[in-house]
């Protein structure tokens, strides 16, 4: 399947890991992965914050850098998905106030064309819903039995669901437990799955963000996760970068690995964690790869 | 209360619909969250909810002498607040809220809608002020996490985080004030690295938002400077797992085509403090028949009419 495929900034920027492990899992899901490298950030809700019409013509901007490659978009990142979502309510929303963005749009010779089956799918989405669970399942070679995972969605792919799809789609908010189980893995109850890691605030508001980073992986640890994983490069920067200070904050040893989803999609393909970037975590990743080594030795 | 772990007013919720999600088929009902409760689902909602509104100076602070009769409003001018005027004070969002439950303090979402609901009300005379107020409260404006739990469960579609995030945007954008918690500093950074770069630059978004948007400030300024320290260890740990290279950290590449996202920016961003918003709150989406009325493309041909009815677009900051 051609996709438009946008990594968003922070793939490619504080955790490359991410955007190295898509690269590697892309094709082993028939994805061809069309990266759009002219277009722009999303804004993460801070440019929407700033100035409605500035965020609704850049992401109409990407939109429209995606179209012309005359296959739907695919993105990495909660955050993007949560972003552009909005921005896409509101430019489907009113045939004028699209018009009037386009024209921003004009002298780059760009257009954004409402309707048709043109659509802006987070991997997650794309694994479940066009990919299909069961062509996953086929595509793993090491099940990750006895892996307990614990999901971390991020707040800008479950919430506002009535923006989210979630009409069409009500079990958008299950998916990675699905996914989990698909690669062969255990799924973790826990109370922060669906919770907020805590990012949006990290510069104005550090103990409310990290006492939320720090609650979610102490309440994953004490459900005897062996790790987190998780569609969203931000939340991956709370939980995983900011790890050693969110425990100062909880006041309690942490220590939990935090999985890009595509590294644990790699890890059941077979793929090498090195090559998966998993070395390039800051909270050790080493009891999760012994684990999968076993798996791989059995 | 809680039904399955998810705020709602129990008044509107459906029993058939509450089963569907019940997990192994029993309906959990709890009391509200982020409130005390004093016996079996009755919270303390004046020790929290109430508390917070009134901290929030819930009332109109109007200038000079009162007229002789009522205010006289041009009822364009009131279409702005009508989203937070319809809150009905259930607390659901209070329960709701993400902030609130690791920050108790936290003057959260019902009350800062209501805070919008004076801050939009061109009456009004003390908008600076209660602007400065929630932005320099270390609880306030910008304790929000930006996690769309209120907006979930609001029965009202009030979108109360949609209500601070106008806040913000007229602390900053129309009165330029710089807080003490960044605020002012993080919208700026992040702003102006996308005009310069087109894609974040991660290394220069703490540095530029403790330095109120500036690279020099934060390595000057003597609060901003305490800021970038403390956040060394963070960096160096970065630097050590090998996520982040030095040269990714100090270099970041321009978009092939940076001029165009400058255009669109020069484009938006007049200066003449004049800001495009459609609420589709107020609008409706199309189908429901408000977006459809509000087709300008009938109208006589002026820059205004290719956008939206001015009914449902918010006209920021001028009005000021």
């Amino acid at each position: 399947m051609k996709v438009a495929y946008w990594p968003g900034c922070v793939s490619r920027g504080f955790t490359p890991e991410l955007h190295g492990s898509m690269a590697l899992v892309g094709p082993r899901l028939d994805l061809e992965m069309v990266e759009l490298n002219r277009a722009n950030c999303c804004g993460a809700g801070v440019i929407a914050e700033h100035n409605q019409e500035l965020v609704d013509t850049l992401n109409a901007r990407t939109f429209a850098l995606a179209q012309q490659t005359g296959a739907s978009m695919m993105n990495i990142c909660s955050t993007c998905q949560g972003a552009q979502s909005e921005c896409q309510q509101r430019l489907d929303a009113d045939d004028a106030y699209r018009e009037h963005i386009n024209t921003h749009l004009e002298p780059e010779g760009l257009r954004y064309e409402k309707g048709g089956d043109w659509s802006n799918k987070n991997l997650l989405w794309l694994l479940v819903e066009e990919i299909g669970l069961d062509k996953l399942r086929e595509r793993v070679v090491r099940p990750l039995d006895g892996l307990r995972v614990a999901p971390f969605y991020g707040c800008y792919i479950v919430r506002p669901t009535g923006r989210l799809g979630y009409d069409r789609f009500p079990h958008r908010d299950k998916y990675l437990e699905h996914v989990i189980e698909t690669v062969g893995g255990t799924a973790v109850e826990y109370a922060g799955s669906h919770k907020c890691c805590g990012f949006p605030v990290i510069t104005m508001a550090k103990a409310t963000s990290l006492r939320q980073a720090g609650r979610h992986l102490a309440d994953a640890i004490d459900a005897d996760a062996d790790c987190l994983v998780t569609p969203c490069p931000l939340c991956h920067l709370n939980l995983d970068l900011q790890q050693p200070d969110a425990a100062k904050y909880v006041e309690r040893d942490l220590n939990i690995p935090v999985l890009h989803l595509p590294q644990m999609l790699g890890l059941a393909f077979g793929l090498d964690p090195k090559e998966l970037g998993m070395d390039k975590h800051v909270v050790k990743t080493r009891d999760v790869q012994r684990k999968v080594a076993e798996l791989a030795a059995a | 209360m809680r039904v399955n772990g998810k705020s709602a007013l129990a008044c509107n919720t459906q029993l058939g619909d509450a089963l569907a999600r019940a997990p192994g088929g029993e309906i959990v009902v709890e009391p509200m969250g982020n409130m005390p409760v004093l016996k079996d689902l009755i919270v303390d909602m004046d020790a929290v909810h109430w508390k917070k509104i009134q901290r929030v100076v819930p009332w109109l602070l109007p200038e000079g002498e009162p007229p002789e009769r009522e205010y006289i409003v041009e009822p364009e001018a009131m279409i702005d607040i009508t989203q937070s005027m319809a809150c009905i004070q259930c607390g659901v969002c209070v329960s709701a809220c993400l902030s609130m439950e690791v920050d108790p303090e936290f003057i959260g979402p019902a009350a800062l809608a209501k805070a919008y609901r004076f801050v939009g009300d061109p009456r009004d005379a003390h908008t600076e002020d209660r602007l400065s107020d929630l932005a320099e409260d270390p609880h306030g404006i910008y304790d929000c996490t930006h996690c769309f739990a209120c907006i979930e469960v609001c029965p009202k579609d009030v979108a109360p985080m949609n209500q601070i995030m106008r806040l913000r945007r007229h602390a900053t954008g129309d009165y330029g004030i710089k807080d003490r918690n960044n605020g002012y500093g993080h919208e700026k950074a992040f702003v102006d690295i996308i005009e310069r770069y087109g894609t974040l630059h991660e290394s220069q978004l703490l540095p530029r938002s403790y330095g109120q948007g500036s690279l020099i400030r934060s390595q000057v300024e003597p609060r901003a400077l305490k800021q970038l320290i403390e956040s060394l260890p963070t960096a160096v740990a970065g630097l050590r797992s090998g996520k982040v290279s030095p040269k990714a950290a100090l270099i970041h590449h321009k978009l092939p085509d940076q001029e165009q996202i400058r255009r669109i920016y020069h484009e938006i961003e007049t200066g003449d403090g004049e800001r495009l918003e459609l609420n589709l709150y107020i609008v409706g989406e199309e189908g429901e028949g408000g977006a459809a009325e509000q087709d300008p493309s009938t109208g006589d041909g002026s820059e205004a009419s290719t956008v939206p009815g001015e009914a449902g677009t918010e006209r920021g900051g001028a009005e000021q």
